[in-house]
């Protein structure tokens, strides 16, 4: 057997020829389910530009991204950052960034991980199914970026990067979390008003209006409450969607401001997914491409040097310091879904008596290759977390709880990576990747269009976790740019 | 099934849109950091990018976001060393810091401030409040220095030492083939022939006939090998050589300032970007730019240049003792054959009376025919500048330096009053000597 390549340069010939290797083994040995992958060589400078516009190959023009740009650029001129070895894009076909820069042996890795774990994910997990159109986004992104520069060109950049601004500070706020956008067809929207009407005809009773009042103040407060509350309906409040409510109903949008929006907020839905999976996205991928890389030395396609080479930039990425660490800045997405992932494997070949314990439905079951794809498709990083976190990964991280009360001068250290602790660590864990408790839960709960149309939010506290003040008013002063009258907000233990 | 696309050739700079919107979004930041940065740094430290730090105000981009204090929540960290369920660890002081302080601030901006490079036109753009720098190259000087003689190819006529040999010989042998010189190979074979015939004891009749024909043959031969020289006088070809100028690729640039006491931190400041400017504009036309930083009150001295800005010196004002002191650098350590001298003087005017009469003199007689270009910048608050609006009209020093400038094309002088008025000026001052029409003197030729 000859090896694929030797040696750190690589051409075109050569990364087709391990491309095809590591697809073999991506297709037939692990059974992944991609779509076609489409993989371009881009230079440094490239990189960075697609670094500072989210990484997507076309985005519309806005200030922020020139300042990320800025800053990435100078963090990595001056050394104290690497940039990523590849950019991957969940679109259909699966387009990943490989940089000019990367030795042979990374761009195996990278393509094992990008365009085969990465792309597997994408295109398996219920999250990106449900909620990104992975068809259709790059087109979107052409449109976006025509229709805000047609803005410019008709109304100036400066009043179309006000309208960008507010929309950004809203962008957490600017996306469903719960249900997919209604997007009723127009003989679905007719039939329901049909019905509406139906029903208010067949229940209309005369005799109810002329009921006399006893009390004539309570009648009108009831009245008055009734009619708040109908009006809340017909606005469909309470709307976890700040941007879309505002895009909808706010008084004094004009059009193509309230495509902004949609632009912004459309852009916030697609990305909203992979906030909630990195764990799982990254893990996936890194498992993906130790298994394949691994699988090629073992085949004696690559020879020992590059399998080194694969080895020490592997052992970098899932690297995690300890909390004591000065590196420590919380804990490494890769380390952890790596860990993760392999100890699935390992329950699924040669479980323990613990492990038959904590996972008797998949415990020795031999399947490996099926039970985390299952777990690929059907969990977020929370509920991933939740079902699949072992005693073993516990112990092997050595993780520990800490409560953090305000009014409490201490830390207590509420459960280690012992018998009595690994529920309460698992959940605790678990529950600090919930999106939901991420970030902060806003809603719009009133507007009184037909009075002073002032904008009620309202942020359900989680835990009594307040906002950040500073931010705060500053994030008003754009809802109340958008909404055109005055917005006030309270704060309520949810 | 992967398809392969190689986009390193696309286009570059995709991000370049949004880095001038930031720019722009930035500006009255970055404008300030900018102007901050010309105290920290020497006159002939603006070349290249521009490292700088802007307060994130204006660029900051909030977010709905939990504090990183109050309520109540629960943290996970890896590497428990000696922990157990139920320690209770002291909170450092002021929330953030600690094992916690990163995660909570993990999505937070708590910069407070942005570190990025300018790029050096982008710097001068604001450094000179949007004036378009890069014309000035186009506006370069066009100064005849020196001469130097470059090869032109060759000629007939011209001295021993520069013949080329091998043109001379390549037209020598052409000569000799077109008139059938005969060569030393035609000739030494019946040369040796006679010989071994004469060689002979007894020789036949035969040989005697051959002898007499190869005698006249020789004879023939020899004859025309003197008519034909092997190197004619015609062939021989010279190495030509042109005088070409060329400018002189090293500057020295003289700053003269007035730091008595009516030169106040402002007027500093204006004279130094007027130097920034000249010296910018020096090193693009110079491999090699000297600065000479000369002071006076009424006395002149040399001096570095934090001395030079920033340290206060009392006294009268005598402004010929700067011109004195400068002629004296010049004749220690500038010879004016080997350097262009630029000379920018910053004053508010003020000079002893009578001084100005004698500055007129030392500039007619001594400075003006050594020096490329000498720039007058005199700086004024705004309410001096109305005052003075007429050209006419000024100071002693002012007015006497109007004699200079009517008399010597290469003699700018000016007013300013804020630093928006740089740039204009310094383009007007390089223009006028534009359409002066070539080099005011060529008193330099090597």
């Amino acid at each position: 057997m000859t090896y694929l390549y030797e040696g750190a340069d690589w051409d075109f010939e050569t990364l087709k020829r391990v491309s095809e290797a590591i697809e073999d083994i991506a297709l037939n040995d692990l059974k992944l389910d991609v779509y076609p992958n489409q993989v371009e060589i881009i230079s440094t400078e490239q990189m960075l530009d697609a670094y500072s516009s989210h990484g997507m190959p076309l985005m519309y023009k806005h200030w922020s991204f020139g300042k990320l740009f800025a800053r990435e650029e100078i963090l990595y001129r001056a050394g104290y950052q690497g940039l990523a070895y590849e950019i991957v894009i969940n679109s259909n076909p699966c387009i990943s960034y490989l940089m000019e820069d990367n030795t042979m042996t990374m761009q195996a890795l990278v393509t094992a991980h990008a365009a085969y774990g990465h792309n597997h994910f994408f295109k398996n997990n219920y999250l990106f199914r449900q909620w990104t159109d992975a068809e259709g986004i790059l087109d979107y992104l052409e449109f976006a970026k025509k229709y805000i520069t047609k803005c410019e060109d008709e109304f100036g950049v400066g009043a179309v990067e006000d309208i960008i601004d507010a929309a950004h500070a809203l962008m957490d706020q600017g996306v469903f979390r719960y249900a997919r956008p209604p997007r009723p067809s127009d003989e679905e929207r007719e039939q329901r008003l049909m019905r509406r009407l139906a029903h208010d005809r067949e229940t209309f009773n005369d005799l109810w209006r002329t009921l006399p009042f006893r009390d004539e103040a309570r009648q009108k407060k009831l009245e008055k409450e009734r009619e708040a509350l109908q009006h809340s309906e017909k606005l469909g409040l309470p709307e976890e969607n700040v941007l879309y409510f505002l895009e909808k109903h706010s008084p004094t949008l004009r059009e193509w401001q309230a495509e902004i929006l949609r632009i912004v907020r459309t852009v916030a839905q697609y990305f909203y997914p992979q906030k909630q999976t990195k764990v799982m996205n990254e893990g996936c991928a890194t498992f993906v491409h130790h298994y394949i890389m691994n699988t090629l030395h073992e085949k004696g396609l690559i020879t020992d040097g590059s399998y080194l080479e694969f080895i020490h930039s592997h052992s970098s990425v899932v690297f995690q310091p300890d909390f004591d660490d000065q590196r420590y800045s919380g804990i490494n997405p890769y380390a952890l879904g790596f860990a993760m992932m392999q100890d699935i494997r390992r329950i699924c070949e040669d479980p323990t008596a613990e492990d038959r314990d904590w996972f008797p439905d998949f415990a020795g079951c031999g399947d490996w290759r099926g039970c985390l794809k299952d777990a690929w498709a059907n969990f977020r990083d929370e509920s991933f977390i939740e079902q699949f976190l072992s005693p073993k990964v516990m112990r092997d991280f050595k993780l520990f709880a800490l409560k953090d009360e305000e009014e409490n001068p201490v830390y207590e250290v509420s459960a280690i990576h012992d018998e009595f602790g690994y529920r309460r660590l698992r959940e605790t864990l678990s529950r600090s990747y919930d999106i939901g408790v991420l970030e902060p839960n806003i809603q719009v709960v009133g507007a009184n269009l037909s009075t002073d149309r002032k904008l009620k939010l309202s942020h359900l506290m989680h835990r009594s976790v307040p906002l950040d003040d500073k931010q705060r008013s500053k994030v008003l002063g754009y809802v109340q740019r958008l909404w055109g009258y005055d917005v006030e907000m309270d704060a309520k233990s949810a | 099934m992967t398809h392969f696309i190689d986009r390193r050739l696309n286009p570059k700079g995709r991000s370049v849109g949004n880095r001038q919107r930031f720019i722009n979004r930035a500006r009255t930041q970055i404008k300030e950091a900018v102007q901050k940065s010309l105290k920290d740094r020497t006159v002939s430290d603006f070349e290249g990018g521009q490292e700088i730090s802007i307060p994130t105000k204006g660029t900051e981009e909030p977010r709905f976001r939990y504090s990183r204090q109050g309520g109540e929540r629960d943290h996970v960290h890896p590497g428990n060393k000696e922990f157990v369920q139920g320690d209770q660890i002291k909170k450092p002081r002021s929330g953030g810091a600690g094992g916690r302080g990163k995660e909570a601030s993990d999505s937070g901006d708590g910069e407070d401030s942005f570190q990025f490079t300018l790029t050096q036109d982008e710097f001068l753009d604001l450094f000179f409040e949007d004036l378009e720098l890069p014309n000035l190259v186009k506006t370069g000087l066009k100064e005849i220095k020196q001469y130097k003689y470059r090869r032109a190819g060759f000629t007939t006529v011209g001295t021993p030492n520069n013949i080329n040999l091998i043109r001379t010989m390549r037209n020598a042998y052409g000569r000799r083939i077109a008139l059938g010189r005969p060569r030393s190979k035609d000739v030494v074979p019946l040369k040796e022939e006679l010989f071994a015939l004469e060689a002979k004891a007894e020789p036949t009749p035969e040989d005697v006939e051959r002898k007499r024909e190869l005698l006249a043959e020789l004879e023939r031969l020899e004859a025309k090998q003197k008519r034909v020289a092997f190197v004619d006088p015609i062939d021989v070809r010279f190495n030509s050589f042109a005088k070409t100028p060329v400018e002189t690729s090293q500057a020295v640039m003289f700053c003269l300032m007035d730091v008595s006491g009516s030169m106040g931190e402002r007027e500093k400041d204006l004279a130094k970007r007027f130097y920034i400017l000249l010296h910018l504009f020096l090193r693009r036309r110079y491999e090699r730019v000297d600065i000479v930083f000369i002071r006076h009150t009424h006395e002149a001295q040399e001096v570095d240049e934090e001395t030079f800005f920033y340290s206060r010196q009392s006294g009268g004002t005598i402004v010929s003792t700067a011109l004195e002191e400068m002629l004296k650098v010049v004749d220690d350590r500038y010879a004016t054959n080997d350097w262009n001298i630029y000379v920018a003087q910053a004053s508010d005017g003020y000079t002893q009376s009578g001084d100005a009469h004698h500055c007129v003199e030392l500039l007619n007689s001594k400075i003006m025919p050594i020096c490329q270009y000498y720039a007058y910048i005199e700086i004024l608050d705004a309410r001096e500048m109305e005052v003075f609006s007429d050209e006419e009209t000024g100071a002693e020093l002012w007015r006497a330096y109007r004699k200079v400038h009517r008399d010597w094309s290469n003699f700018a002088m000016t007013r300013i009053s804020k630093p928006a008025d740089i740039y204009p000026v310094f383009r007007k001052l390089f223009e006028r000597k534009l359409s002066s029409n070539g080099p005011p003197k060529e008193s330099k030729v090597a």
